[in-house]
């Protein structure tokens, strides 16, 4: 068991933090958050800004135009993006970490050439149509139906929770092409997985006001759209499989980047508690707010270096060892716990979402709202249990 | 960076696990009940497996390895809930004639303790005490010990100081080694404590594939796998903080040593204490009798959780730790 970084690693680290220091000052102002057509500019702006400087995809193989970055050097990647507060992936979320990843290793030849270099220079974005009002932790019982008309599949039905849809030039879509859900059908089977372009005539776009207020994502109606047979990726309803693909990248180093953001705000909140005044001194003289905020960073500290075991388990053998579900089960309630206190220290202030000048109270509250999301977004904390108890316990499955 | 173990931190962890599996087998652990929690033959097979000379230098008649080694090997010890002042004799090795190979029996306290409380007085030659100026070592012999007819851990028998009190003793580390010392202590006793949290939830995994009620398996039912999924992410969070103490004692330059020892000792401690709280009800009435092994685990992380440094001790550290580091 080693902890050391590599002189190769060190370098890498240095490389990065200079180049970080030398182009954040210049980028533009972040863009107001419901200003789709701006975020969509400024994402797309930074993922050229990275590609140019060679940061692109850096965990993309090389022959796909990413830097081939071993996990160690992800790891870096991402602690000193997020320390230096770097753009977030934005609206590049679905591209570079699912879609991407996916057409990598599904789509053909022909597909790969024209999908994958732009998403790498930002010059496309991409949405998730996944879920469905009657599909949420239940996926694989979608019914957004296809039927083969020629050398077209004509799509009828909806999705929700479809982040960027207003922005996404590229849907990543999953529809029943099988028999309707019914008596003796495998809803398994009988899924395929498409690339759909979102200019496309019959698709409605319906942005939902998420518990933050903003419209982080939409409802999509698809009305007879005609999606061309040669956007499918891997074969008629063998999209299950290729969804499943899909979740592996997602589990795998997807939830880093929420890990540093969740340490850092545990030093945002030492910060408040020095602000915040109590009797003749302030919280943080408070031995039981001092425990629990140390509590709270004894076990981020341990969940970081759960993480680098991880790492190292799937850098040897390619399986992520406990995996993702273990660590977004843990630090999702961590940052939710976190949130928490913060209300409770700003107490009042915290009616107010805009800064009000004494206490730091705009970003604790955002974050408290955004927090509820995820224990909830990519796989519930009960389906999460679920896996673990059935996939790492070997517990017989309940049905 | 490559945190995983190495060939030789696997063979060692699996010579352990079956040394621990073949000598000291459940039953056997349970009979040391009326031995005092110690049986001096079974100590001296400690002794030679190198549970308390592993980090002696090879000169010194130890094996020459580190904290991360040591760390696997007392997982092991508590997964097996081995009886006996595993850690006190460990730490003792090197400083104490004899404990090294088993033939002198260590134990300690911190000065200040209010509890009093010596464990295994009747196996006991040394007892270590702890305190802000070093470490003083006092001989058995010196102390008048009442019994406790009523142990928490009945594989923990304790004996409380009567008489004078306890003495001085006669230093054999100075203050800075005396936090180390301390520091050691933790670890080691983090990593017994991970490995009750892996034993109790592979007691309640095996128990709900076994027991049925209406009709199935209850590990088929969602209230209780998600208890149980709960018990990984707790055991596997902490695993996470103990390997890299073990690993930060070793090379400093990793990360901060008193950050990674409390983060360490907290988060196996919570593991331990809450893994065996979930083991007792997961099996239900079995769960609340002596027949079962869930209060054992139970038991034992009372035990261990309340030296070198208790849950609370620790997150308070954390956060002078936090402080230090922002200001």
């Amino acid at each position: 068991m080693d902890l050391r970084y590599s002189e190769a690693d060190l370098a890498f680290q240095k490389e990065l933090r200079e180049w970080l220091a030398d182009v954040l000052p210049g980028l533009p102002a972040k863009p107001d958050p419901d200003d789709w057509p701006a975020r969509r500019e400024f994402d797309l702006g930074w993922q050229r800004t990275l590609f140019d400087a060679g940061y692109a995809g850096v965990n993309w193989p090389t022959e796909f135009g990413g830097r081939g970055a071993t996990l160690t050097e992800q790891l870096i990647y991402l602690e000193e993006t997020t320390r230096a507060g770097a753009p977030y992936i934005g609206t590049n979320f679905v591209g570079m970490l699912h879609a991407g990843p996916t057409v990598m290793a599904e789509a053909t030849p022909e597909q790969k050439a024209f999908h994958l270099p732009r998403i790498l220079k930002g010059e496309e974005i991409w949405c998730q149509g996944f879920s469905e009002p009657g599909a949420g932790s239940d996926l694989a019982s979608l019914s957004c139906k296809a039927f083969r008309d020629g050398d077209h599949y004509v799509v009828t039905g909806q999705k929700i929770w479809t982040s960027f849809a207003q922005v996404a030039d590229w849907c990543e879509l999953l529809v029943r092409t099988g028999p309707p859900l019914g008596e003796g059908v495998s809803k398994h089977k009988g899924i395929t997985w498409l690339i759909c372009p979102m200019d496309l005539p019959g698709i409605e776009i319906r942005p939902l006001r998420t518990i933050v207020g903003s419209t982080e994502f939409s409802e999509v109606f698809f009305d007879e759209v005609r999606v061309p047979v040669s956007q499918r990726v891997g074969d008629e309803n063998d999209g299950w499989r290729i969804a499943m693909v899909t979740f592996s990248f997602e589990r795998g180093t997807g939830f880093i980047s929420d890990l540093v953001e969740t340490d850092r705000m545990i030093t945002e909140l030492v910060h408040l508690a020095k602000l915040v005044t109590r009797r003749s001194g302030t919280a943080w003289d408070d031995i039981a707010l001092r425990r629990e905020v140390g509590e709270m960073q004894a076990q981020m500290d341990a969940v970081w270096a759960m993480t680098k075991r991880n790492l190292a388990q799937a850098e040897r053998n390619g399986i992520p060892g406990v995996g993702g579900s273990v660590l977004k089960l843990y630090y999702s309630e961590l940052l939710q716990r976190l949130t928490d206190v913060a209300m409770r220290l700003l107490g009042r202030a915290g009616l107010a979402r805009e800064d009000l000048g004494t206490l730091p109270n705009g970003a604790f509250v955002e974050e408290r709202l955004r927090s509820t999301s995820f224990t909830i977004a990519a796989g519930t904390s009960q389906i999460q249990r679920n896996i673990v108890a059935e996939r790492i316990l070997g517990l017989p499955k309940d049905k | 960076m490559d945190f995983e173990l190495t060939d030789d931190q696997v063979a060692l962890q699996e010579g352990v696990r079956t040394f621990c599996t073949g000598r000291f087998p459940i039953d056997v652990v349970r009979d040391m009940e009326q031995t005092g929690g110690l049986d001096r033959g079974r100590w001296s097979e400690l002794a030679e497996m190198g549970v308390f000379s592993l980090r002696l230098s090879e000169d010194d008649g130890g094996v020459g390895l580190g904290m991360a080694d040591a760390v696997l090997a007392f997982e092991e010890l508590g997964r097996a809930i081995v009886p006996g002042p595993l850690v006190w004799t460990h730490l003792a090795a090197g400083l104490i004639e004899g404990a090294a190979t088993g033939e002198v029996v260590v134990t300690g306290i911190e000065r200040g303790d209010q509890s009093n409380l010596i464990e295994y007085p009747d196996h006991v030659d040394v007892v270590l005490v702890v305190d802000g100026e070093g470490v003083w070592r006092v001989d058995r012999s010196a102390m008048e010990l009442a019994p406790v007819t009523l142990p928490l851990d009945p594989l923990v028998p304790v004996g409380r100081i009567v008489g004078t009190g306890l003495p001085q003793g006669e230093q054999v580390l100075d203050a800075v080694g005396a936090a180390r010392f301390v520091r050691e202590g933790a670890v080691l006793t983090s990593a017994l404590l991970l490995g009750i949290s892996s034993a109790a939830t592979d007691l309640s995994v095996a128990f709900s594939k076994e027991r049925v009620q209406f009709g199935r398996p209850i590990g088929q039912f969602q209230a209780l796998k998600h208890l149980m999924a709960d018990m990984v992410v707790r055991t596997e969070v902490a695993r996470g903080a103990v390997y890299a103490a073990g690993v930060t004692i070793d090379d400093p330059v990793v990360g901060s040593v008193p950050r990674a020892v409390a983060a360490a000792k907290l988060t196996a401690g919570q593991a331990a204490v809450e893994n065996a709280k979930t083991s007792v009800q997961v099996h239900g009435g079995m769960g609340y009798t002596w027949e079962v092994d869930a209060h054992l685990h139970l038991k034992r992380a009372y035990v261990l959780d309340a030296v070198f440094g208790d849950r609370d001790a620790c997150a308070e550290q954390m956060a002078d730790l936090l402080d230090a580091a922002i200001a």
